[in-house]
């Protein structure tokens, strides 16, 4: 069976086991993780965990039929229809030019989001796939250090 | 009403209608044992090591339905009674088990017996609780009942650190649960239904897969007269022996690993599995690819998680197998002709006749198989079997005549050895009225052989049969077959003195080399009403047979029997 990438957004009660529950059903079962997002859903006792895995269809039948099965677990969307982003912020020396990096950032739907004597930091929110686009793009501006942030996604 | 949330513990029990808890006392779990202490309403019962603990609060479920209850401290004691949980879990056993932890300020310190007993039980509990205030103690206790016995049942934890069960704190126990995120499906959908039942009445050679999920749904009567208006040849597993009936003339026999020749050829054959409450375990299917090749599925099972795991299924039904048996009898009435699987049933009973279930009896030396067929013949519907792991317990699912669900406890899915002995006493508990009989090995009867203390001190009767054959038999089974009889620290001949050890511990030992000592020491056993050994030297080298070699196809069995 062919592998496909799926994010998936379990919609978890907000407490404090229910990360090490998720996580552990993907080590336990050998499910594959790439990026995992966890945060509050705001006004609600939950949270939303959006996980971006790769694994063949029965794989990812497995994984939210198990995610599904967690007692902490309210809801799991398969996600289809979505617009999904992620986040990254790359640290450059100040010695490069400001300019050329904030016109990057703005091809990517980002900016420059500190500057100062050493170092520019500079984000970008967008498609992984345009994320890594960035990255790439980036490496002609000499980057120190590239922090990405995980998926989330929303149905649409 | 104020009370100690050691109190709590003992009311909230009480109130489940808990009367048999088992257990190991500690430090950490020191005042709800105190509070046992002062109640009267149900009864302690101190085994002598916490698995054996979880053992046997799981061989009371197994045996009455109800939930089973263990108790035991942090730490060493918690991570003890894991095995117990661990095989609980994967035979789907109702159970909740209450273990004490480090106080709350102590937690993360590596205090004097912590252990993140939560961390360590999330994947082999069905849920697991460490108690974090004492307002959330009477919810929690309920939650815990509620979950371990619904949906597909399983065992659930409740970790309670010391300084909780020692605050007083008001004690309003729920009439109900509530928990938003848990809501196990009950009702099978009704088009997904008709459709099984569509396919059921065109197909030639349906064959009913008979699981552990009937035993613990309490719908054998139904998968019974499912039977008998479809006449529908039958297969069950380890798990669900006795849902049939053994004299049950639509019963092929157990399917897998060690199955009978017309079960398994009748699974490789069928061109429609009916699944209710089984889980097409690598032990049932063989090789996976050359499983059940004709076949479309209809696959019953509460768990939606079950379907679709292992095999592709046609015809997915979630839901309580009472339920959507209920409704696909009530439309086969009238609509099915039994006369249209005569021929399928004609060729079954060919392959039965072909390769019947045998073996090779003696009588120079007692033959295992002999042993637990006299058994079945002495005590019949009047035992509860119990078991360990290897090959006396595929012996006693092949040849003992099971007669009704919850008369064959054996722990199928982890293959726990130690589990039998255990597991009687809580039967025995449980079902008073009833012999229970433990059919266990000279290996296994060793890792809980402490129990025998338990077992005298309470006048628990639990007749354990020794088919003593110096071997880790299972394992030198597979040493013979497949590793060229390198017999690799599977040699037992080094024993103790098993009637002395019986003895030693205030039950009774019997020593057996001959059918006429078997008889006597049974019927003796019997009557005494007395926790025994009875240690029965059997034939070293019997092979536990049909049998399918592991990754080998359901239809390529070893079947002849050559005494070595």
């Amino acid at each position: 069976m062919q592998e496909v990438r799926r994010v998936i957004s379990a919609i978890v009660m907000n407490e404090s086991s229910v990360l090490a529950r998720v996580s552990g059903l993907f080590a336990g079962r050998g499910y594959n993780i790439e990026s995992l997002t966890v945060a509050p859903i705001p006004n609600s006792d939950l949270s939303r965990i959006t996980i971006v895995t790769k694994g063949n269809q029965r794989i990812i039948e497995q994984i939210t039929k198990q995610l599904n099965k967690l007692i902490s677990t309210l809801k799991v969307i398969e996600h289809e229809e979505m617009v999904e982003k992620e986040m990254v912020l790359i640290k450059f020396p100040a010695s490069e030019h400001l300019s050329d990096i904030q016109a990057l950032c703005h091809a990517y739907n980002g900016g420059i989001v500190n500057a100062g004597e050493n170092i520019i930091i500079a984000m970008a929110a967008d498609e992984s796939k345009r994320i890594e686009h960035f990255i790439e793009a980036s490496q002609r501006y000499n980057p120190l250090e590239i922090v990405r942030g995980g998926i989330v996604a929303i149905e649409r | 009403m104020k009370m100690s949330g050691a109190q709590m513990v003992c009311e909230a029990l009480i109130a489940e209608g808990v009367t048999t808890v088992f257990g190991y006392p500690g430090g950490a779990i020191m005042n709800v044992y105190d509070a046992i202490y002062k109640q009267n309403g149900f009864e302690h019962i101190l085994n002598r090591h916490e698995q054996a603990a979880v053992h046997a609060a799981d061989g009371y479920a197994r045996a009455t339905g109800k939930v089973g209850v263990a108790m035991v401290t942090s730490g060493p004691g918690f991570t003890n009674a894991i095995t117990g949980l661990a095989t609980a879990y994967m035979d789907s056993i109702p159970m909740v088990v209450i273990s004490g932890q480090v106080p709350l300020s102590l937690i993360g310190t590596d205090g004097f017996q912590e252990v993140d007993a939560v961390g360590i039980s999330r994947s082999c509990t069905k849920h697991n609780y460490l108690v974090g205030s004492i307002e959330d103690l009477p919810r929690i206790i309920k939650e815990a009942f509620y979950i371990a016995n619904s949906g597909r049942p399983g065992p659930v934890l409740v970790d309670i650190p010391k300084d909780i069960t020692a605050e007083y704190g008001v004690f309003n126990y729920p009439a109900e649960v509530n928990i938003p995120t848990y809501r196990p499906v009950s009702k099978g959908n009704d088009r997904q239904i008709k459709k099984a039942v569509d396919a059921i009445l065109e197909s030639k050679k349906p064959l009913l897969y008979v699981g552990g999920g009937v035993v613990l749904g309490n719908a054998s009567d139904l998968v019974r007269e499912f039977a008998k208006l479809t006449q529908i040849p039958a297969v069950e597993t380890l798990m669900a022996r006795g849902v049939m009936g053994s004299d049950n003339p639509l019963l092929l026999g157990m399917i897998g690993m060690h199955g009978n020749y017309a079960s398994n050829m009748a699974m490789s054959e069928t061109d429609l599995i009916i699944s209710l409450g089984a889980r097409f375990d690598d032990r049932v299917t063989g090789k996976l690819s050359e499983f059940a090749k004709y076949a479309q599925i209809i696959h019953i099972d509460i768990d939606p998680a079950n379907i679709g795991k292992i095999v592709d299924v046609d015809y997915p039904i979630v839901g309580d197998v009472n339920d959507v048996l209920q409704k696909m009898t009530s439309q086969l009435v009238g609509t099915v002709n039994p006369d249209r699987y005569q021929a399928w049933r004609e060729i079954l009973a060919r392959y039965d006749e072909l390769h019947p279930l045998s073996y090779n009896d003696s009588d120079e030396v007692i033959k295992p198989q002999w042993a637990i067929q006299r058994i079945g013949e002495m005590l019949g519907k009047k035992a509860i079997i119990t078991s360990d792991v290897g090959q006396h317990q595929m012996w006693a699912a092949q040849f003992y005549p099971f007669d009704r669900p919850r008369q064959w406890i054996n722990s199928g899915g982890l293959g726990t050895m130690g589990f039998g002995f255990p597991a009687a006493l809580g039967a025995k508990r449980g079902v008073p009225e009833k012999t229970v009989v433990n059919i266990t090995g000279d290996g296994s009867i060793l890792m809980n052989m402490q129990e025998l203390i338990t077992a005298a001190e309470y006048n628990i009767p639990v007749i354990n049969v020794i088919l003593n054959n110096n071997f880790l038999g299972m394992v030198r089974q597979w040493q013979t077959f497949f590793y060229d009889k390198r017999y690799s620290a599977t040699d037992l001949s080094f024993q103790p003195n098993f009637k002395a050890l019986a003895e030693a511990c205030g039950g009774i030992g019997y020593d057996v080399a001959t059918k006429k000592e078997f008889d006597e020491a049974i019927n003796d056993a019997i009557k005494q009403n007395k926790v025994c050994f009875v240690n029965v030297a059997v034939h070293r080298f019997e092979n536990v047979l049909p049998m399918v070699p592991a990754g080998g196809a359901l239809y390529n069995m070893l079947l002849e029997h050559k005494d070595q």
